[in-house]
């Protein structure tokens, strides 16, 4: 691995997102535009002021894991993955060249939904925006973290969409935003505990309601952390060279 | 830099008495199951264009993807420049042109090719080399998606060209293009190969054949023939190498001469592959 290669690979990532206005305005807004629905719909109802929060984890989330995956997998198809790998590029550079990129992007994309989410919204938030924010880019990248590693076990198209349920669904389904967490059936209470998802909904709602102190959602953001590195690592040795 | 690299190459003009730049032994391998290549063994000698021929679905392109290490194999050993197939050092070395295009087309030629270059760590200078070379300078800072598909064909042909390799893997280049364009990558691909470097260029086109200096015919994962063209020729006693070939499946033994300069050391008179 090389720095050099990692920040090409990144640069060239972003260059060619920039080349494509509509999917630019598409990354940036859509996670917006989806958060001011949910939103609307709760309208003179506490209820956004309560799942606010999460609508902000899972919006960014679900949009980085999606773009992610499918450019990589564009790369496999176009026949340059091979040509790369033919070349002295190293499987981490590739990987964390695209994580950088769409992390990079993930700043853009989150700070403009969080902005939106409190200042047009209405979303109040005890604790610190900053903090808020924080935890939303660690949530964006985690995304972004398991797009590539789905993308690097998916071999077609069709798989990489279903990864996304397979990954993502459960995530949502068991991360508190449909009944607490705390309510759930024990086991599922113990698996939700080890979901990344459900550390950046935790934390998130934690921010709004000022419910835990900073050095509570440190905590959470490292835990968020670790599965960014891992997914990468993972993802990295699962990507082969050779493929039949 | 790319100036050293040619100075790295071994053996004289046309590499008559250099060691062969690809060696292939008893190489299997599967794609989904099914054999493709069927216990393959061949030498590509160095300093030459050799033309891998044979009829779509022969097991042109698993070679081609064995040779620059990029395919899984089940048995066998190739080496390259002396090194196993798909070692880190022959990644600067060794060059593969996939039959698509293998180009972003939302960037500029140019943007790909510094890419590339990166990738690579040859010096920026090499951008307007391989794109004079490739005569792309006209398109040079358009998208390589709004190009014809000639056009982006060179584009992948110009980012195998970067760093200078000593060994090109080209699948296909010449399909679809018109015939002025093919003689003039014919007369590049001469060019080439007279500055040292060694082509593997596959077609499935036969008229091709006689471009080469050598030609390797495949059919069914297997060699028909390893020879000079008018080998080949002389060998089934024809002058069209499309009728060799027929008459090469009719005989069933296949034509091997294999360019062995280790074993000739002296024969350096090389009435062999060059005109």
């Amino acid at each position: 691995m090389t720095l050099v290669r990692t920040f090409s690979t990144a640069g060239r990532v972003l260059t060619q997102i920039r080349h494509d206005h509509r999917t630019v305005a598409l990354l940036l807004i859509v996670p917006s535009l989806l958060i001011g629905l949910v939103a609307w719909i709760f309208t003179d109802t506490d209820v956004f002021q309560a799942i606010g929060p999460a609508m902000i984890a899972l919006f960014p989330f679900i949009v980085m894991f999606l773009v992610t995956s499918i450019a990589t997998l564009r790369e496999r198809r176009s026949g340059t993955l091979e040509r790369l790998f033919s070349m002295p590029m190293g499987k981490g550079d590739f990987i964390l060249g695209y994580a950088l990129a769409f992390g990079f992007l993930a700043i853009f994309q989150t700070a403009i939904a969080v902005s939106f989410a409190v200042f047009v919204c209405g979303l109040e938030i005890e604790g610190s925006i900053w903090l808020l924010f924080a935890v939303t880019v660690a949530d964006a990248l985690l995304g972004t973290a398991l797009g590539l590693l789905a993308s690097a076990f998916a071999r077609t198209e069709f798989q990489v969409v279903q990864f996304m349920p397979l990954l993502v669904f459960p995530q949502i389904l068991l991360g508190g935003i449909f009944i607490p967490r705390d309510q759930l059936p024990d086991v599922l209470e113990a698996i939700s505990d080890w979901l990344p998802l459900s550390y950046a909904i935790d934390a998130l709602t934690a921010v709004a309601d000022g419910s835990e102190d900073a050095a509570w959602i440190r905590a959470r953001i490292l835990a968020i952390g670790a599965w960014i590195v891992g997914s990468i690592v993972v993802g990295s040795i699962t990507l082969r060279r050779r493929t039949a | 830099m790319h100036e050293s690299g040619r100075a790295r190459r071994r053996g004289g003009p046309r590499g008559e008495t250099a060691a062969p730049a690809i060696v292939v032994h008893d190489l299997q391998v599967k794609r989904a199951r099914v054999p493709v290549l069927r216990g393959l063994s061949l030498a590509v000698p160095s300093g030459m264009i050799v033309g891998l021929l044979g009829p779509s679905g022969s097991g042109k392109t698993s070679l081609m993807r064995s040779i620059v290490g990029v395919q899984i194999v089940q048995s066998g050993t190739i080496e390259v420049l002396g090194l196993p197939a798909g070692s880190g050092a022959l990644r600067h070395r060794v060059a593969y042109v996939t039959q698509e295009a293998s180009v972003y087309d939302d960037l500029t030629v140019r943007q790909n090719l510094s890419y590339f270059r990166r990738v690579l760590g040859v010096p920026a200078s090499d951008i307007d080399r391989v794109i004079e070379r490739t005569d792309l300078a006209s398109v040079a800072d358009r998208l390589a998606g709004s190009l014809s598909g000639g056009q982006r064909g060179r584009v992948s042909l110009a980012a195998a060209l970067l760093g200078s390799p000593e060994v090109l893997v080209l699948d296909e280049p010449t399909v679809g293009l018109d015939p002025v364009l093919r003689v003039e990558l014919w007369q590049l691909f001469h060019e080439l190969a007279a500055e040292g470097a060694t082509l593997l260029v596959s077609s499935h086109v036969m008229d091709e054949a006689k471009r080469c200096d050598r030609l390797l015919l495949m059919r069914d994962g297997e060699l028909l023939a390893d020879d000079t063209v008018p080998g080949v020729l002389a060998f089934t006693g024809t002058d069209d190498i499309e009728e060799a070939f027929l008459r090469l499946i009719d005989r069933g033994e296949p034509d091997l001469q294999p360019h062995d300069a280790s074993a000739r050391p002296a024969d350096a008179g090389g009435s062999e592959g060059r005109r």
